[in-house]
């Protein structure tokens, strides 16, 4: 096993199961600090899920994990938000609270967790907002922005509490190219700059493994590759190898299982 | 943010225009205004019948409202009504030979109790009595009464 | 699936979703001391769940207070007791119609509102967000709400009351020649404080408390989508309006049942 301190997130034989659907069986994560690690995987092998456990907001039925040293699932309320405070979490949508301005929105963390005086908020948000490079959009409200922008707000407003950590839900979907290299950009200095840990889930091959220190592959439940961009790249694995390159068909097959088709064809269907 | 203030200002009139609401409910609609029940002396009657009157129901003279019905009781030596009414203190020059009726308000309305100043010199005071009292006109005895006569002039006709 | 246990399916969904209802009631109770310090948050919802209410209430209460002064005269007049209409309006509004037309709405304005803009701060993980900043939705999103609506309530209904009782006044006195003397004083002498003022405030307390939190909850629950918001804001209005009438039944029989 590694050496603990230098994981801020460990997961060991995490199970969740959703109703009667098995989302993860039994997988190992190991997310060093200060690294950026992208989690990878088809759509619907519950990537968000994860960072939802992660974050505390679900239970996994089985299994632990470890952020910080606190195991997630057995904190109380309190303990949960007092951890929450040093977790950033960028949602796919933004999730700005659509009744306060880009200003406010930055500062809701500030204003709800800290005693600080007004001016020194402001100080801050502008501080953020211009690591992002929006403060001249202060003033606007989040259903006057770009989803670009507004993903960027969130990301100002994710590390306005200074976090150790922030988790990114797919933040390349579908963004045009000249914000998604804007993203790519903001996600890796922010890292080096902060010195955060990253967690990215994205299934943008392409973007993912150009800011990613380490990726994790998961597949039906269970994890399918790990490893450095490269090595991953180089895979011996078929299966990682399709996903990586975005081969149509392969070990993930094109169609969804069905019976034989000529079969259906000819067969009268089934009275609708 | 600039709005703010209107926005607790128009709050502020809301909250406002609620209450003075409940007060205009309270003072013009109900009988809260009317008096209070517990200042007031005291002043018993006794009554054969006092048909429909109530607990609560006014006691008036010359029309103007001074009190109310307080309780009501029935001596069982008697044989009558027992009706305790409160009286507004500030009408304190009340005869004591003052007499009481039960009237109606209207047809169909409320009863309640009329009092008729008499000419003593003394005052009623707390606890006093009111012996010249008339009771209730009962609708039905009325009616029964009426038809009674009109039908004894009719045998009379015959 | 057979009748039998598509019954027994329904049945123990609708316990469930009850059991959840309340168990989000005591949350947002337990939610609301925090809000003490926080005001602004409290004001901000009076203002878009009682204020915006205000001219839907008004203009509702002046046409019922008129339409019960004209139907009102019309029936008494033929037994001479015309003088009673300001009894008979102040009594039909002040026992019934004020808090019960007034909370249904009230289910109707602000309770769709609220369920519609918490369900969408759910379907685009606002909610999620906030618990994720370690912010709990219930405290800051719900409970202002909640205490609002309760607050609004019965405002609103001794406002719908009131103007009530003024479009009879118009009417009755105004327009058909009633004694104004008369349309008071009977009014006074008959209609109680305690009896029916005081419960008229508190049927709307409790109608408040109720449609409020209905919709607050069915915003909370919602199916995170379009659909599942557009369905939950129209539950509010039907389960709200439902509640109201069935527990103006239940109130009216403890209060008025037996003098």
């Amino acid at each position: 096993m590694t050496d603990k301190k230098d994981n801020l997130v460990e997961a060991r034989g995490l199970t969740f199961h959703f109703g009667s659907r098995v989302i993860f069986n039994g997988i190992d994560l190991d997310l060093q600090r200060g690294k950026v690690t992208a989690i990878m995987g088809p759509s619907g092998t519950g990537k968000t899920t994860l960072l939802r456990l992660i974050g505390g907001q679900i239970r996994p039925t089985a299994g632990t994990i470890h952020v910080d040293g606190h195991e997630v699932p057995r904190l109380s309320r309190r303990e949960l938000f007092e951890l929450r405070k040093r977790m950033g979490m960028l949602f796919q949508s933004g999730a700005l609270l659509t009744d306060l301005s880009v200003f406010d929105n930055v500062a809701f963390p500030l204003r709800e967790h800290t005693a600080l005086p007004e001016t020194m908020v402001r100080d801050l948000v502008l501080m953020k907002l211009e690591a992002v490079g929006l403060r001249g959009a202060q003033r606007l409200m989040p259903s006057e922005l770009s989803g670009g922008m507004a993903r960027r707000v969130a990301l100002a407003r994710a590390i306005a509490l200074d976090p150790m950590m922030i988790m990114y839900d797919e933040p390349f979907t579908g963004q045009d190219p000249i914000s998604m290299g804007v993203l790519v950009k903001l996600i890796r200095d922010l890292n080096e700059v902060l010195g955060l840990t990253s967690i990215i889930v994205s299934h943008d091959v392409a973007e993912a493994s150009q800011i990613a220190d380490y990726i994790y592959v998961l597949s039906q439940g269970v994890v399918v590759g790990q490893g450095t961009p490269d090595e991953l790249h180089q895979s011996e694995s078929e299966w990682v190898r399709q996903f990586m390159q975005g081969m149509p068909d392969g070990p993930v097959p094109f169609h969804y299982p069905a019976g034989d088709y000529a079969e259906e064809l000819l067969s009268p269907g089934e009275g609708r | 943010m600039q709005n703010t203030r209107l926005v607790e200002t128009l709050v502020g009139i809301f909250v406002a225009a609620g209450l003075a609401a409940l007060f205009m409910l309270a003072m013009k609609v109900s009988n809260l205004n009317a008096f209070s029940d517990v200042e007031g002396y005291e002043v018993k009657a006794q009554f054969e019948n006092i048909g429909g009157l109530k607990v609560l129901s006014a006691v008036s003279i010359g029309g103007v409202r001074i009190g109310r019905v307080s309780s009501i009781d029935f001596d069982q030596e008697d044989y009558e009504a027992v009706v305790t009414m409160m009286i507004d203190p500030k009408y304190n020059r009340l005869p004591t030979d003052t007499s009481a009726s039960i009237f109606t308000s209207g047809l169909l309305g409320e009863q309640y109790i009329g009092l008729e100043p008499g000419g003593e010199e003394a005052f009623l005071k707390d606890g006093d009595n009111i012996s010249l009292t008339q009771s209730a006109m009962v609708m039905e005895q009325i009616i029964g009464q009426f038809l009674f006569s009109k039908a004894s002039e009719g045998a009379e006709a015959e | 699936m057979n009748t039998f246990q598509q019954l027994g399916h329904n049945a123990l969904t609708a316990f469930q979703r009850l059991g959840r209802a309340h168990l989000f009631l005591f949350a947002v109770l337990a939610g609301a001391p925090s809000l003490l310090p926080r005001l602004r948050l409290l004001i901000q919802q009076l203002f878009s769940v009682g204020v915006l209410s205000l001219v839907i209430i008004v203009v509702a209460g002046l046409f019922v207070g008129m339409v019960l002064g004209l139907q009102g005269y019309n029936t008494l007049v033929d037994f001479g007791a015309e003088e009673s209409l300001g009894v008979m309006v102040a009594l039909s509004l002040v026992r019934e119609l004020g808090p019960v037309v007034a909370a249904l709405l009230f289910a109707g304005r602000a309770g769709s509102a609220l369920t519609a803009e918490i369900g969408l701060m759910k379907a685009t993980e606002q909610l999620s967000g906030m618990e994720m900043m370690a912010v709990d939705p219930l405290k800051r999103v719900v409970a202002p709400r909640f205490v609002a609506g309760v607050l609004s309530m019965p405002l609103l209904a001794a406002i719908f009351s009131a103007v009530g009782v003024m479009g009879g006044y118009f009417v009755g006195v105004g327009l058909l020649g009633v004694d104004e003397g008369a349309f008071w004083s009977q009014m006074q002498s008959r209609v109680d404080f305690d009896e029916d003022i005081m419960n008229g405030v508190i049927k709307s307390i409790v109608f408040g408390v109720v449609v409020t939190w209905i919709a607050v909850f069915e915003g909370y629950d919602a199916v995170p989508t379009s659909a599942g918001v557009s369905r939950a804001t129209t539950r509010t209005v039907v389960y709200a309006s439902l509640a109201v009438l069935g527990l103006d039944f239940v109130l009216t029989a403890l209060m008025f049942g037996e003098v």
